[in-house]
């Protein structure tokens, strides 16, 4: 039974660590700075894991293959080693928390660093199943808004046709155009229930929330066409609440804006 | 009404009617036998529930004219509806993680084992105990009724994240009367569990036998203590948010509804509620809650590890201290699973960092379980072999986590297959071979018979290989970027690679559930046929070893003393490779008393 069980132990490990490191090169495509710092440091953790998860997989089955019973022998008899439980256990609460400080880089560029007044700002309203997008139009100016003018054809992130810097802003559904290369700042919020704004490509996600307008970061390096989902259950449609981000060149950018805000 | 320690010698009869002896019983045996056979009731549920997802997830496109005479909405036309999916994995989760993870290792093996090993002859409230049992029957029927109800079972995830669960129907099916059921079934639930917890603790510190002192408890005792002390802090919690949320459904409340919602074009009536304060209530349980499904599956683990490696267990107190430990941080790292949710990044730093720390006394456990393993005489049994599953399911489930801790690398992986898979292993699967290593250690004792050791073998390596083959590749398909709880994730190019697996997680998901039709047949067979167990057939050492199998009405004849510690194996110079904690002082050679 020992050698069986150890064996198994030690297959299951080297398969593990194999689709692991196989689905490490397949992960989406990076298109933004903070992507690359997220990618390093999930790199770094899976290094770290795999030689703990080798070593702790490959020890277990060596007791079990070294130790098995036999006939007649006893076994040592010991009630512990503290050396050996306070040193090992400490090694580990180190690499932990090193890890854990590391982590904390990205996070903090991303969330806590002061807002970029020249940033592209962009707001972004979820509901059950779609994603509002509005840009605030030449003014720089988002216009006022409320639920009570909310109609899903004619006025779907509810703009006050009496603020005057709401006129020209422009509104669209599931296709959040971004200009390459320049900071932009999203405003997330939600019309209904929760939902969850995950670009894969930038490697980042935030809730979006009813009640609450919350900041989310990034600038895009790579020109191209990127796919938008939805990561937080929010009713039947959650898996179709899809849509497209599209990273274009600048003069591309305002064309686009032109384009979308019709006559 | 606490029943006190009788009189030395004393001939206790059962109660005569089948009603009070079977059924309404005080038997704290009897009560922890209906809750580990209402936890296999649960498992056969929540077990179909997630096949049927598992075909889904394959065969996106599939068309099932069979099942759809079964359930008639769920597959209308053949077709799986995307809303019968999510209420799958809604009710898969519930009844997972509180009927099975919860109900099993300790309403059933906790009950039936903690005054035996502590020596006493019942819980210390044997009609709250019998309660506690009605009470978690009740609220499992409740839930199954939500299957029943207009609208079909809710699909608000086994978290129930407001406004999707506070507003009722018009946020889709299921949220009407079923989410009603939901709420309604865990707070009863809540109810059950906190009149357990109270007696757990009462029973531990105040009915232990002479020479019991905390000191010589097993751990599997010091794990249903600490579990019961988690119990009793974080369920109440749960009810009450759960009150609250059903007012807010049904009362006209605003807890968790702010201002200014509009579903399906319609203006909602509240104002003034956050959606996060019942995420921040929830996790203050839900953190707690992962921790009450697997302690009891160390407790478990460290004893039989203890019991076959024929060796005392590595590092008693070192032991009790990091369940502990483990326990305490629990109750300090619920904004790890809100670091998207909105809450203040700052926050999220501060429990980021406690979490990784909760890797201190895991890593503990871990060292011990191999120490206790070194220069052992290892005896496979099928109860061993699942004891060993755990400790490579826990490092594997557990190693994960430091990825989920974190929070920039969470800002990818968090909501993706990455966080079912680790959860899946450590506080699903872990915490069931647990389960499993306790049936085959304990099965002897509660019915007198010996499950077969050959089917159990089988049963264990099939269903270890298994269980890996389904939940290590969902790490991967995380990586890919797949998220969770979707009823098809076909229209999305850049998950082409994560689709792939889909086909092999099922067909490795359908096999283990085959699989576990082994250990049914194991257990209807060697219940009835089973080969006799004698008093002690493992030669293990803690007091429910020193009776009859099954025991007798409660456990012991005359009150037992206690002399040794409960890992005395090999000792040498002893006569035999065990020393009984009821073995006279001398049994312990001179050299090595304390």
């Amino acid at each position: 039974m020992g050698p069986l069980l150890a064996i198994l132990i030690w297959g299951i490990t080297l398969w593990s660590v194999i689709i692991t490191a196989r689905a490490n090169g397949g992960m989406p495509h990076r298109i933004s700075d903070a992507a690359n710092q997220i990618n390093a440091q999930f790199f770094t953790t899976l290094v770290v894991v795999a030689i703990a998860f080798v070593l702790a997989q490959g020890l277990l089955g060596w007791v079990i293959l070294r130790y098995r019973g036999r006939a007649g022998q006893r076994a040592s008899y010991n009630h512990g080693n503290q050396l050996v439980e306070v040193g090992g256990t400490a090694v580990v609460g180190v690499v932990f928390v090193i890890l854990a400080i590391l982590g904390q880089r990205v996070w903090a560029n991303l969330h806590l660093g002061a807002a970029n007044p020249n940033a592209v700002a962009i707001e972004i309203t979820g509901e059950q199943f779609a994603w509002n997008i509005r840009y605030p139009g030449p003014d720089g100016v988002f216009g006022r808004t409320m639920p009570a003018l909310y109609d899903a054809i004619s006025n779907p992130v509810g703009l006050d046709p009496k603020d005057a810097a709401g006129l020209d802003d422009i509104v669209t559904l599931n296709t959040l155009a971004v200009p390459v290369n320049q900071p932009v700042e999203l405003r997330l919020g939600s019309k209904d229930v929760l939902h969850s704004f995950f670009l894969p490509n930038l490697w980042i996600k935030q809730d979006t929330v009813p009640g609450m307008r919350i900041p989310l970061r990034f600038t895009a390096r790579e020109a191209g066409d990127y796919e938008l989902l939805c990561a937080e259950l929010c009713g039947l449609g959650h898996y179709r609440m899809k849509g497209a981000l599209r990273v274009l060149p600048a003069d591309q950018y305002a064309a686009w804006l032109v384009e979308t805000k019709g006559p | 009404m606490a029943v006190q320690h009788q009189p030395a010698v004393h001939h206790p009869e059962p109660p005569s009617g089948f009603l009070r002896r079977w059924v309404f019983s005080t038997d704290h045996k009897v009560i922890g036998i209906q809750y580990w056979g209402l936890a296999i009731l649960a498992v056969l549920v929540g077990m179909t529930l997630s096949a049927l997802m598992r075909l889904q997830l394959a065969f996106p496109t599939g068309t099932w004219p069979t099942l759809a005479k079964i359930f008639k909405t769920g597959f209308a036309g053949g077709v799986m509806a995307p809303e019968f999916y999510i209420s799958l994995v809604t009710m898969h989760g519930t009844i997972m993680v509180f009927y099975v993870l919860t109900t099993a290792p300790m309403g059933g093996f906790g009950n039936y084992f903690l005054p035996i090993q502590i020596g006493a002859r019942d819980m210390a409230f044997p009609r709250l105990n019998m309660m506690s049992f009605w009470v978690t029957f009740v609220a499992f029927l409740v839930i199954i009724a939500a299957f029943f109800v207009e609208g079909g079972a809710p699909m608000g995830g086994w978290t129930a994240y407001p406004p999707l669960s506070a507003l009722g129907s018009i946020v889709g099916p299921g949220q009407g009367a079923g989410m009603n059921l939901w709420i309604i079934s865990i707070a009863l639930f809540c109810i059950g569990s906190l009149m357990g917890a109270l007696n757990f603790l009462a029973t531990t510190l105040g009915m232990r036998t002479q020479g019991m002192s905390l000191g010589r408890m097993p751990l599997t005792v010091w794990a249903w203590f600490t579990t019961a002390v988690l119990a009793l802090l974080s369920f109440p919690v749960l009810m009450g948010a759960g009150i609250l949320l059903l007012l807010d459904r049904n009362a006209g409340t605003s807890f968790f509804v702010p201002e200014g919602l509009v579903v399906s074009g319609k203006m909602i009536d509240h104002k003034g509620g956050s959606p996060l304060l019942w995420q921040h209530l929830f996790w203050f349980f839900g953190h707690p809650e992962v921790y009450i499904a697997i302690l009891p599956g160390m407790g478990a683990t460290s004893q039989i590890l203890s019991v076959f490696a024929r060796k005392p267990i590595f590092g008693y107190r070192a032991m009790i201290g990091a369940l502990f430990a483990i326990g305490l941080l629990g109750f300090f790292v619920w904004g790890h699973h809100m670091f998207m949710s909105g809450m203040n990044p700052t926050t999220a730093i501060a429990f980021s960092l406690l979490t990784l720390t909760i890797g201190v006394p895991s890593a503990m456990k871990t060292f011990n379980w191999i120490g206790t393993l070194w220069g052992a005489q290892i005896r496979f049994t099928t109860a061993m072999l699942f004891a060993l599953g755990f400790v490579s399911l826990f490092v594997s489930g557990g190693l994960t986590g430091l990825f989920l801790g974190q929070t920039s690398i969470d800002l990818f992986l968090h909501d993706t297959y990455f966080v079912v898979g680790h959860f899946h292993l450590i506080m699903g699967v872990a915490a069931i071979f647990g389960m499993f290593a306790g049936t085959y250690y304990w099965f002897p004792k509660m019915f007198g018979r010996h499950l077969n050791e050959k089917i159990g073998k089988v049963h264990f390596f099939l269903t270890l290989v298994g269980v890996y083959c389904i939940f290590m590749p969902m790490h991967a398909q995380g990586m890919f970027g797949h998220p969770r709880r979707y009823y098809d994730s076909t229209s999305y190019a850049f998950l082409k690679p994560a689709q792939d697996m889909h086909l092999f997680i099922t067909i490795a998901a359908l096999s283990t559930i085959s699989v576990q039709i082994l250990f049914f047949i194991n257990l209807l067979w060697s219940w009835k046929k089973g080969p006799r167990a004698g008093k002690n057939p493992w030669e293990a050492t803690t007091l429910e070893w020193i009776m009859e199998s099954p025991p007798p009405f409660e456990n012991f004849h005359a009150d037992p003393v206690v002399h040794h510690g409960p890992y005395e194996y090999s000792v040498p110079g002893a006569k035999s490779d065990y020393i009984m904690q009821t073995d006279p002082p001398d049994a312990m050679p001179a050299g090595h008393r304390s």
